[in-house]
């Protein structure tokens, strides 16, 4: 018999979620509510880990950790030389890959609009009036220029 | 918008006309495009999504392609990546991308498609999202991005309020910030003609990309694929060949544009960037406001600097 093991939002996920209502200058990190979760094995990869450290939000992730209240032995903040500190990396797979969430919602931080979380998925679609201009607001295009106004 | 195109087939310097052929993308209970038929999280309902579950033959299709998208997308092959799958209804391209050992975020407008994805137990994470509002997610964050069978639905204003060309625009230029330097987004999509073509192409030139359309199979009207290749902050990339063309790098059978979104500026009645033109309006700027005491134009000015420097 086939049990149904649905997937859930991850923090993972959430670190790299923004929010994008129109006229947010800083719409991260988003701030999580949560009704349901759930903490399910996955297998570690610490290959893919090490990849994702320099592109995450530490600071982001443990306070996402703490209002989870999943915080375990995650470190602080990042170690020196983590490739190969297995420990510290088992616990960011912990928090990163395996801690999910079911029900509950995503908060813009800036504007306080709710994106709700089902069936851990979260519905990150606007209303009408809440879709910005199009444009090179995105802060990280590093494109070096004034290019487009 | 017409000298938009005009100025965009220069660029290209490729006709497009040929692109005119009939593409084969029509539901198999109607001839209709599944575009004019209603707004994707219409015709996406429960039974359309069924489909990917039930129907082998559109199951194949949908895989095949997702294939080829990941080899176009050019990851490196022994280091798990992470992805985002634009469109990814029911996680088809997704398990692809999880059979390569990557990892995986698909988002899709259609709930029925995305809970048939949870429901085949896809490995990634899932979220309802429109592309059109744009993509947000930090910077840098994606090493690839994979798009299958969806690209053309933005190109249809389904609300009053819906603006292709702007939500083609909002699309591409807030996936390009969340890329990573050097990467790559592969399309496969259905271009209605030419006009979609252009239309879809010069935004995503327009956004900062560079890259190109791959034709698969060019001369066979079943087989015949087209992949958008796009790539993040690459000048002068080399465009993957088309399957089925015997044709080396620079075949006819593919669009190539290096025209980068400078060129684009010119239709905004801006000097091209780092051009004459644009270098002597920038000093002339800088003067009016008084900063810095610049060097007198000279023949010099906005050349290209010989080897030597
Ligand atoms: C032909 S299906 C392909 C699904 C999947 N990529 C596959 O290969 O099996 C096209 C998908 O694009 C999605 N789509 C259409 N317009 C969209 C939009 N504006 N934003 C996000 N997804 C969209 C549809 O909901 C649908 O799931």
């Amino acid at each position: 018999m086939r049990v149904t093991a649905l997937r859930r939002m991850k923090l993972l996920t959430h670190n790299m979620l923004t929010s994008h209502v129109k006229g947010v200058k800083n719409g991260y990190p988003l701030k999580i509510e949560v009704n349901e979760m759930k903490i399910r094995e996955v297998d570690f990869n610490p290959e893919f880990i090490s990849r994702m450290i320099p592109r995450l939000e530490w600071k982001a992730l443990y306070e996402a950790a703490q209002s989870l209240d999943v915080v375990g032995n995650l470190s602080p903040e990042v170690v020196k030389d983590y490739e190969n500190d297995e420990d510290f990396l088992k616990e960011a797979h912990r928090v990163l890959m395996e801690v999910e969430v079911i029900k509950g919602f995503l908060i813009c931080p800036e504007s306080g609009r709710k994106f709700p979380i089902e069936n851990g998925i979260p519905n990150m679609l606007l209303n009408e009036g809440e879709v910005g201009d199009a444009g090179p607001s995105q802060s990280g295009t590093s494109q070096d220029d004034d290019s487009m106004q | 918008m017409l000298n938009f195109i005009r100025l965009f087939r220069l660029i290209s310097g490729i006709n497009l006309h040929r692109l005119h052929t009939n593409f084969i993308h029509t539901t198999m209970a109607s001839c209709r495009r599944p575009e004019h038929q209603a707004p994707p999280e219409v015709f996406y309902d429960d039974t359309e999504a069924r489909k990917y579950t039930s129907n082998s033959r559109m199951i194949e299709i949908q895989m095949t392609m997702a294939d080829r998208a990941i080899e176009l997308l050019a990851l490196p092959e022994d280091k798990p990546c992470f992805v985002l799958d634009v469109g990814c209804g029911s996680g088809l391209s997704g398990e692809a991308l999880t059979e390569h050992g990557h990892f995986w975020i698909g988002m899709d407008i259609s709930k029925p498609m995305l809970g048939i994805a949870e429901e085949r137990e896809v490995e990634g994470d899932l979220f309802v999202g429109d592309m059109g509002e744009g993509v947000f997610f930090r910077p840098g964050t994606f090493d690839g991005v994979i798009s299958i069978s969806a690209l053309q639905w933005l190109c249809n204003a389904d609300k009053k309020t819906h603006n292709p060309p702007k939500r083609l625009y909002r699309f591409f230029s807030t996936l390009y910030g969340t890329m990573r330097r050097g990467s790559r987004a592969v399309f496969q999509f259905y271009p209605e003609n030419s006009h979609q073509l252009e239309l879809i192409t010069s935004q995503a030139m327009r956004a900062g990309f560079s890259g190109g359309v791959v034709v698969d199979f060019p001369n066979s009207t079943r087989a015949k694929k087209m992949f958008l290749c796009l790539f993040a902050g690459l000048l002068n990339p080399q465009l993957p060949t088309g399957l089925g063309t015997g044709q080396g790098p620079q075949g006819s059978d593919q669009v190539a544009y290096s025209g980068q979104r400078q060129r684009f500026r010119n239709l905004k009645g801006k000097p091209l960037k780092k051009s004459r033109d644009w270098i002597k309006e920038k000093k002339e700027r800088r003067r009016r406001q008084g900063k810095g005491d610049f060097k007198a134009d000279s023949k010099y000015s906005g050349r290209k600097r010989s080897k030597k420097f």
